[in-house]
């Protein structure tokens, strides 16, 4: 039976996909103002993902992750549009946002911002697309 | 500040979206798709009404004052046009259910036909150039999933095309804009008109211009770069041949209407010159495009090519007659264009066959068929008292008043041959023996009918009432005409 010869390749994933899905989430809590944001955090996510597929195959990904990722596009978008509708029934400019500042007991003083809401929507779209792509060009024979 | 300027583009997306959820269950997405278009329905109309009683109604997304925000501009045309929109949306939606397989319907048909929706709306209602790009992305990736539903080998083939085709002129589309914004700074529409006017379209600007006019050119099929639709058209289902013959090639001519009244009016001896002759030759190409073929689908597609070269002729000619002709002949062509396309869909289904010579004696069984597809030919060479009879008679007082006379012959002479196009169908589809290799049984047509009827319906108001819809008509025409009104009421609130 062949077996691939991928020791390396394996054991440099578990390590590099918690980075990398650490650093996205990273990503997407910076972006409504500095660099960063869901797309770009999205699409982290997803090369994780994406890197956990080539090392362990689509079937054990898909047993430790059992996401149905088209769902997750309907959810996200949801989401983002959820964000600019709300601001039709409180009576300003449609998409408009805001932000407050709010004492946790460890992290101190940080800003919450409803532009936020609408990354997060980004993410899930991104995060969804991605692979759903990928995933069906892979399953393609 | 209104967000009522909004609804028309975020009703469609949000409908869209729930849409999919439901995608396996067709009963339950038809009835929301239904019930979602007819809201939307509802709301363009009331839109409507609010815009020509209180003028033009803007909204300046996320609180951004105008020139540096993303602005939405309800104005009589985009608020005309985006009702003209919904009321095709509403055909479309109950005659889609007849058209399509419940495999199609299922592979979130209604999702992306809302998208599509969106992304007209959006790209008629946007006062923002780069915005405007987005829409027609918008559009556009709607148009690239419906154009392959059903996944066929022929359908495959053309979506490459399509997709290679658009997506060039996009590129260039994004460059003519940032060449633009360097040059005037900004991509606020009302702005750029603003700062064209002051230097009074020297030097580079009219180049952009002339860029800008060949993107939307290729989106909207003019003389020389009509040569992608046709064949792309006829693939798709016919509701969706019939959504992207209405709609996507008039968003591109309306970017030109707008582009061409707004922002580039200065040199209007060269840009709107070469106009008349792109719009001459159109005419001439579409039509004989029209009458080379036995294809049924294919006839209805290159009469797209023609109606494009009308209302570009009213832009060339740019005077009042000539303008309200071509908003009078872009209404009429949007509604007229979706009843062939269902209309030849039918025939198809009941025939067998697309192909004219394969066809005969339709009329003995399909008699209200027949009929339909006799006026809407009426409808569309402009026989009084139908809808294209005002839009050609305004459109050829507006080019005698500039004393074009060639156009206008060609014109008549197009006209002619367009009824003659439409006319062939009917002779040979529905005269004589039946020929048709499809058992003789009579198939339930109503579902296929009723839609037909109500888009018709639409045109002949157009046409008998021309009397109380032209007034509105002239007045988007002369606020066309000044400029000035559209940069005030998005500047200076």
């Amino acid at each position: 039976m062949y077996k691939p010869n991928d020791l390396i390749f394996r054991t440099t994933t578990s390590l590099i996909a918690f980075i990398l899905l650490g650093f996205s989430i990273y990503l997407l809590l910076a972006g409504h103002n500095s660099p960063g944001g869901g797309f770009i955090g999205g699409l982290m996510t997803s090369s994780a993902i994406l890197l956990m597929y080539m090392a362990y195959g689509m079937d054990i990904v898909k047993k430790i992750l059992p996401i149905n990722f088209r769902l997750l596009i309907l959810i996200g978008l949801l989401i983002a549009v959820t964000t600019g509708i709300v601001s039709l029934f409180i009576g300003v400019p449609f998409l408009s946002q805001t932000f407050t500042y709010v004492t946790l007991p460890i992290f101190g003083k940080i800003e919450l911002a409803t532009a936020m809401i609408f990354d997060i929507g980004v993410f899930l779209t991104v995060l969804g697309v991605t692979i759903t792509i990928i995933s069906t060009i892979a399953e393609d024979q | 500040m209104s967000n009522l300027a909004v609804l028309p583009i975020i009703i469609p997306l949000l409908s869209g979206i729930i849409v999919a959820f439901f995608a396996k269950n067709v009963k339950v997405s038809r009835v929301l798709a239904a019930l979602f278009t007819i809201i939307n329905a509802l709301v363009a109309v009331y839109l409507t009404s609010v815009v020509f009683t209180d003028g033009t109604v803007i909204l300046e997304t996320g609180d951004w004052v105008a020139p540096f925000g993303i602005v939405l501009v309800a104005d009589p045309l985009a608020a005309v046009l985006v009702m003209t929109t919904n009321i095709i949306a509403l055909a479309s939606v109950f005659y889609a259910p007849f058209a399509l397989t419940v495999k199609k319907e299922q592979h979130y048909f209604y999702a992306f036909y809302f998208f599509l929706i969106s992304g007209v709306s959006g790209a008629f209602l946007t006062g923002d150039l780069f915005n405007l790009f987005v829409f027609f992305e918008v559009l556009l990736m709607a148009s690239y999933a419906l154009i392959v539903l059903g996944g066929e080998k022929v359908q495959l083939r053309e979506s490459i095309k399509y997709v290679l085709i658009n997506l060039f002129s996009s590129i260039l589309f994004v460059t003519a804009i940032a060449f633009l914004y360097g040059v005037v700074g900004t991509v606020n529409m009302a702005q750029i008109a603003e700062r064209v006017q002051e230097v009074e379209q020297t030097g580079i600007l009219t180049t952009i211009g002339i860029l800008l006019f060949f993107v939307f050119a290729t989106k909207a099929a003019l003389f020389p770069l009509f040569y992608w639709l046709p064949k792309s058209y006829i693939v798709p289902n016919p509701v969706v041949s019939a959504l992207f013959g209405a709609l996507l090639t008039k968003v591109g001519i309306y970017s030109i209407l707008r582009v061409f009244s707004l922002i580039f009016v200065y040199k209007i001896s060269l840009t709107h010159e070469i106009f008349i002759w792109i719009a001459a030759l159109s005419m001439i190409f579409g039509v004989i495009g029209a009458l080379s073929t036995n294809n049924v689908k294919l006839i209805i597609a290159y009469n797209i090519i023609p109606a494009i070269g009308f209302i570009m002729m009213g832009i060339g000619m740019f005077n009042e007659p000539a303008l309200s002709g071509s908003i009078y002949y872009l209404i009429h062509d949007m509604l007229i264009k979706t009843a062939l396309f269902f209309i030849v869909g039918a025939i198809v289904y009941v025939a067998g066959t697309s192909d004219l010579k394969k066809m005969g004696g339709l009329i003995h069984h399909y008699p209200v068929l027949g009929w339909l597809l006799f006026v809407s030919a009426f409808v569309l060479a402009g026989i009084p008292p139908f809808s294209g009879f005002i839009g050609k008679l305004l459109l050829l007082e507006g080019a005698l008043e500039n004393d074009k006379i060639i156009i206008v012959i060609i014109a008549l002479l197009t006209s002619l041959l367009i009824l003659y196009s439409i006319i062939k169908i009917f002779v040979n589809g529905f005269w004589g023996e039946q020929r048709h290799i499809e058992p003789t049984e009579k198939k339930p047509l109503a579902g296929f009918l009723v839609p037909v009827a109500f888009l018709l319906s639409f045109s002949i108001l157009l046409g008998v009432g021309a009397e109380y819809i032209y007034p509105s008509i002239e007045s988007i025409s002369t606020y066309l005409l000044n400029p000035e009104l559209y940069i005030d009421s998005v500047l200076k609130e």
